[in-house]
């Protein structure tokens, strides 16, 4: 963009700049209010709260509460190996099968293409999708339920090809004659060369699995495997905050439950929160990625 | 080299079916090998379910097994269209999303548009960071800041109370669903959004702009003349993506969101799914019978928008 200085043009720019500084306070602010009022004194933020621009009153005793909760911490683990499992299941899939369709002279790659892209356009449905994992693979209350049906995001895997079709072949080619198969070549030439695309799916869906609660919410019957997302749900929008506030009188445990919602948003968020400034520009890198040609 | 040079003239003599199958076996051993659990997982994940489609015109019940139940033909598409709720649901669904596409589709285009004439690099940097920050947050938590937010003491509706407007729990009263829902979309999704469109923006020849100012363009003029058509394969690619999901509503946040005061605006096909087939009752081949209409009228919504598309503007998906 090249910009000549002309008097309506700093106007806009003046405008521009207060949209922008508006575009700001208006996403963080949020954020800003829920933890003010997560650390402030539950009896005085009940009713009229007003814009909470500090804490009234201090107190953590709402996150002490949160930190004891038995439920938090167990579906805290849960998520964590949903997580870690659930990312690995993906990475490892998306890449064998992104390798796959970024073969040069392999007969059925056209079919095996087409019929991988049209299932991003036309899908089973919710419920035949439920009864082939509840009914047929029986994979009820398991962690598998929430691992295995979106094993491979195609849009993902689609983009990661693209990624491996980039990769020169003369690197493969000498390979192949020191007599390297294709497994050899996946694994030691091109995962290795692919490195900041392995970083950015990492993140795509290892965020995803954290964020996940509806196939839990089908799936999982046990509250010893609820996931983090599933007991938020419980928290904040079915509102039993009870089983926390144990045996306060009714009174206090309305208050308390309020600062109860706050202090858990943060502490299902903040981890997002702390990595998020770090990871920030892979994302980017990643949507740039795909936004080259799906 | 040599073998390679082999292989293309076993191609040209055109050896029996037979023979090129057991070569290109023998050839790409390993990727066929590396795409067993591949196309297993795409055979069972996705394939699976549309040969559970068939269930759509059976009567199941849990005890007939899935491919046991009697055929029903057309029976629950019959019921489904001449039930009360056929109107009301197809009404919800094209209204969220007619309204998402004027008001939330132009949304980060514009906000790209406006980012792209900020000056100063770092600022440009923090916005698209906080910007971004929601896209990240859990649905949960999101919908767990709107009900709070948006109650009879929320914040939000202490602002809407100042500005002169009722202070009521909006999310108790149905004429406010659809405001809310596409707003907090456009305040969680608008940075994210516009991370394609300022792609599109960064790789828009420079040389196009200086010509511009040769010929006297000032800002305005530049970004009618230069950026807005060099953004347009995008916007049309993305608006095809998008037309292709006209009838599917977000539904986990209406799930989360809805309640039965509220269902008379906010209920989507896809969430009605839910409730029926999953949720309050187990009527799974009515249920599969109504998502089954819903992507099936989204597949001729995509393949048509990309077919006009690629008359008119030579921009298509495929």
């Amino acid at each position: 963009m090249v910009t000549k200085r002309t008097w309506s043009g700093k106007v806009f720019d003046i405008f521009n700049t207060l949209f922008m500084l508006f575009m700001i306070v208006i996403t963080l602010y949020p954020f800003y209010y829920v933890i003010t009022c997560s650390i402030s004194d539950s009896n005085m933020i009940i009713g009229d709260k007003g814009l909470m621009l500090l804490p009234k009153g201090f107190s953590m005793g709402a996150y002490q509460m949160v930190m004891r909760n038995p439920n938090i911490l167990s579906s805290y683990r849960v998520t964590l190996i949903l997580v870690v499992v659930g990312t690995l299941v993906n990475v490892l899939m998306t890449s064998i099968g992104a390798f796959v369709l970024s073969r040069k002279r392999f007969a059925i790659k056209k079919t095996l293409t087409i019929l991988i892209i049209f299932t991003m356009y036309f899908s089973g449905g919710m419920i035949p999708g439920y009864l082939l994992t509840y009914k047929v693979l029986h994979l009820g209350n398991t962690l598998w339920a929430l691992i295995l049906p979106g094993a491979i995001s195609t849009y993902n895997l689609i983009i990661m090809r693209t990624n491996f079709i980039a990769i020169p072949d003369s690197l493969e080619e000498s390979a192949k004659i020191d007599g390297a198969n294709e497994i050899v070549i996946l694994f030691k030439i091109i995962l290795p060369l692919s490195l900041p695309i392995l970083a950015v799916m990492t993140l795509f869906y290892g965020v995803g699995h954290w964020n996940s609660w509806f196939n839990a919410m089908l799936f999982i019957r046990d509250r010893a495997k609820y996931p983090l997302q599933l007991i938020l749900r419980e928290i904040l929008l079915l509102n039993s905050t009870d089983a926390m506030t144990g045996d306060a009188s009714s009174v206090d445990k309305y208050n308390i439950g309020e600062s109860i919602k706050y202090a858990t948003i943060i502490v299902a968020t903040l981890p997002i929160l702390v990595v998020y400034p770090f990871i920030q520009k892979y994302f980017v890198k990643g949507m740039l990625i795909g936004a080259v040609k799906g | 080299m040599l073998h390679k040079k082999a292989a293309v003239q076993t191609v040209e003599v055109k050896k029996p079916l037979r023979v090129r199958l057991k070569n290109e076996l023998v050839q790409n051993k390993y990727i066929y090998i590396l795409a067993i659990p591949v196309i297993l997982y795409y055979l069972i994940f996705c394939y699976g379910p549309m040969c559970g489609i068939v269930i759509a015109f059976k009567q199941y019940t849990p005890s007939s097994g899935l491919f046991g139940g009697e055929w029903v033909g057309l029976r629950y598409f019959k019921e489904f269209f001449s039930s009360m709720y056929c109107y009301r649901l197809i009404r919800n669904t094209l209204l969220i999303s007619f309204y998402g596409v004027l008001i939330a589709f132009p949304a980060p285009i514009v906000f790209a548009l406006l980012l792209n004439e900020v000056q100063g690099s770092k600022f440009k940097k923090t916005i698209q960071t906080v910007t971004y920050l929601p896209h990240f947050i859990s649905l949960v938590v999101i919908c767990g800041m709107i009900m709070d937010f948006f109650s009879t003491n929320g914040i939000v509706t202490k602002v809407i109370h100042a500005l002169g407007g009722p202070q009521v729990n909006y999310l108790g009263d149905a004429k406010y669903f659809r405001t809310i829902y596409i707003a907090t979309d456009i305040w969680q999704g608008v940075g994210w959004g516009s991370i394609i469109y300022l792609a599109a923006l960064a790789g828009i020849d420079q040389e196009l702009y200086e010509a511009a100012v040769i010929d006297g363009a000032g800002r305005w003029k530049q970004m009618l003349h230069v950026t807005l058509p060099g953004l347009a394969p995008t916007i049309i690619i993305m608006l095809i993506m998008r037309i292709g999901q006209v009838m599917s509503v977000g539904y986990e946040k209406i799930i989360l969101l809805y309640n039965p005061s509220t269902y008379e605006t906010a209920d989507v096909i896809s969430s009605f799914v839910y409730r029926r087939g999953l949720g309050n009752s187990f009527e799974y081949s009515y249920t599969t019978a109504v998502g089954l209409f819903q992507s099936v009228v989204n597949l001729v919504l995509l393949v048509g928008a990309n077919a006009v598309s690629r008359k008119f503007t030579d921009t298509s998906l495929y």
